[in-house]
């Protein structure tokens, strides 16, 4: 019996019972469903993450407050304390302490409402210098940005997001118009090109003033030196690591600080961002793939035994076929085929069924999912496999049937 | 007759001059502590081009002297050459061969797969003989119109009468054209006028020179042989030409 034959058997013996087929293959069809889903949603998460984080800006070292310790020994929590200033940003800065260091903005963000004629809007108001832009691969798309000498006299100007601007004014044309912040007139001269939303901030929603005015007039008190993040960015993708060390060293001699270990400060890279944020979905993935690996164990268990009852059910046809000659290895091969079928159906169904909730969850659930090809591929052959290794047992008793047996039961 | 065995194999011709031959064929079966004696010493030759009943009550050993003919089950002692071949030393994948190669079977219940198409179903001893798809449908289609079904061969058993279905098992059994035509109550599920045809189809065979052994328990079916052995309690009780 050939190959051909076998597999034509198999199939129309698949064919043959439409119902029943579906029914035993759905373990195995949710099952390939959810690795479909399970790979296409990791892969997803970390596009997104990344996507979200290489926005930021190319090249970049994330400078945060860390915890402080105050003068009796006490370590207080994470970002307790003002411990990043702009002498710390203007330091980095410098070519002499930090030579692979290329462009530094440091950012003192805070979230307030602002207000324009009688709208009002709370955003993000960011105070900077004029490097942000470069640093954090922005642009604008009319009037200007912040200038070294804005900030120098603490002048009232805003750049504004595109979002902030539709929410205050109801258009992006707004150059020249007024809003306050803080009970101090500010006046727009520029807007900034959209960045998009990554999943959860709106990129497009900030107002951007001179970090001087941040300072003095916005924020003032105790707080007004403060920065809550300096943006480093290497001279080149290769200084990423030099650049590292110097600001580490730099920061840890400003602050007067001998020991690394209680720094009062982190750096970050973008890559380690990406692993944290992506660890987050870790757990999830690992649920799935408990749902992915019971499916179709359970699914193979369902194979196992419709297999037992078709070989009962086909007890005579083994008998026919064995008395006009079958041996015993036609007959396994061609119920191992019908296994191999039933398993390959569901998988593929599975691949099907994936595919479509991978294409409509994304809108439903607001996250991404990456259908993969390796996945796929691979997940229809592992369902294949699955029905092969299931079929194993009814196979070999049909093939242990004697023919006059088989040939006499009713 | 014997003209025309000698015209039917003139390349096997005395070599394998008895198709059939048991010596001392003894078959027991065991039902655990049980023993019993479904053969006890049975001699019987047949030659190439006979046309033999083998008839009995049930319970006589029929159907295990049918068994054991068609290699469906091994003898506990004596020996038994089908074709010139000891097929007492064969292991299970040498029988199926043996079965395939040398036997077509006819049964009671016809044995057609459902699911195929009347030449779909001749031509599966031809599957499991290996021969190639095209020389399969070729001589599936000749077996069929050589019992009278030349239009129907696209036709599932569902859509066949009874005695059309019969026929379609016997072109299944001649496709392979093996030595020895087994019927293991052929007619058994058929009306009379079904009977009629099937067993005028099985004299058309003998007159081409097919051998043919036939198991039943009527002796109007067992008249169309000619040569009619009775068993009895697991033996030949008689084996005489049958006069017509």
């Amino acid at each position: 019996m050939t190959w051909s034959e076998t597999l034509r058997t198999g199939w129309a013996a698949v064919r043959g019972h439409k119902l029943r087929s579906m029914l035993t293959v759905l373990g195995i069809l949710i099952g390939i469903a959810a690795v479909i889903l399970t790979v296409g949603l990791g892969l997803g998460t970390q596009k997104d993450v990344s996507q979200q984080i290489s926005a930021l800006g190319s090249n970049l070292l994330i400078v945060t407050p860390g915890s402080s310790t105050d003068s009796d020994g006490i370590r207080g929590g994470f970002g307790t304390g003002a411990t990043l200033t702009r002498g710390d940003a203007e330091a980095l800065a410098s070519e002499v302490n930090a030579p692979d260091v290329g462009a530094v903005a440091p950012e003192k963000e805070s979230s307030l409402s602002v207000e324009a004629d009688d709208t009002n809007w709370t955003t993000t108001v960011v105070g900077t210098t004029e490097n942000w832009l470069d640093v954090r691969s922005r642009a604008v798309t009319s009037g200007e940005f912040l200038t070294a000498d804005d900030d120098a006299e603490g002048a009232t100007v805003a750049v504004i997001g595109a979002t902030t601007a539709t929410e205050l004014f109801g258009t992006t044309n707004v150059v020249g118009q007024q809003l306050t912040i803080a009970d101090t007139a500010f006046t727009i001269v520029g807007v900034l090109d959209s960045a998009g939303s990554s999943t959860d901030t709106d990129l497009d929603d900030l107002v951007v003033i001179p970090l001087t005015t941040a300072s003095d007039t916005v924020a003032g008190g105790f707080d007004r030196n403060s920065l809550t993040t300096i943006y480093v960015q290497a001279a080149s993708a290769d200084q990423l690591g030099a650049a590292y060390q110097e600001a580490n060293q730099l920061l840890l001699n400003l602050h007067g600080i001998t020991d690394a270990d209680s720094a009062d400060f982190s750096i970050d890279s973008q890559d380690s961002l990406v692993s944290t944020a992506t660890s987050v979905y870790r757990t999830l993935t690992v649920l799935l793939t408990g749902i992915a690996a019971l499916s179709l164990l359970v699914g193979g268990i369902g194979v196992m035994n419709i297999m037992l009852v078709s070989v009962t059910e086909r007890t005579r046809e083994i008998g026919l076929r064995k008395a006009l000659g079958a041996p015993p290895w036609a007959i396994r091969r061609q119920f191992l085929v019908e296994a191999g079928a039933l398993g390959l159906a569901g998988g593929l169904a599975g691949a099907v069924l994936g595919i479509v909730a991978a294409t409509v969850l994304p809108d439903l659930l607001d996250t991404s999912i990456v259908i993969s090809g390796a996945a796929v591929g691979g997940s229809v052959a592992i369902a294949m496999a699955i029905g092969l290794v299931f079929g194993v047992y009814p196979a070999t008793r049909a093939a242990r049937l004697a023919p006059i047996d088989a040939l006499r039961s009713e | 007759m014997a003209e025309l065995v000698l015209e039917r194999l003139p390349d096997e011709a005395g070599a394998a001059e008895n198709v059939i031959e048991l010596a001392g064929a003894r078959k027991t079966y065991r039902t655990g502590s049980i023993e019993f004696e479904a053969l006890r010493g049975v001699d019987l030759a047949i030659r190439t081009g006979e046309y033999v009943a083998i008839m009995g009550p049930s319970g006589s050993g029929k159907s295990t002297l049918m068994n054991i003919v068609g290699c469906l089950d091994v003898l506990t002692a004596g020996e038994y050459r089908l074709a010139g071949e000891d097929v007492g030393e064969l292991d299970e994948v040498e029988l199926a061969d043996v079965r395939n190669r040398r036997l077509g079977f006819v049964f009671q219940q016809f044995h057609l797969l459902p699911s195929l198409t009347a030449w779909r179903n001749v031509e599966l001893p031809l599957i499991y003989g290996r021969v190639p798809a095209a020389e399969r449908r070729e001589r599936a289609v000749a077996a069929l119109e050589r019992v009278g079904l030349g239009d129907k061969l696209d036709n599932r058993p569902g859509e066949l009468s009874g005695g059309q279905q019969q026929r379609v098992a016997v072109a299944r059994a001649l496709v392979g054209e093996p030595a020895l035509i087994l019927a293991d109550e052929p007619t058994g599920n058929l009306d009379s006028r079904s009977t009629e045809d099937v067993l005028a189809l099985f004299d058309e065979l003998h007159v081409q020179g097919r051998t043919i052994v036939l198991i039943t328990h009527e002796l109007e079916v067992a008249e169309h042989a000619r040569r009619i052995v009775t068993v009895r309690d697991g033996l030949i009780q008689s084996d005489e030409v049958n006069p017509r």
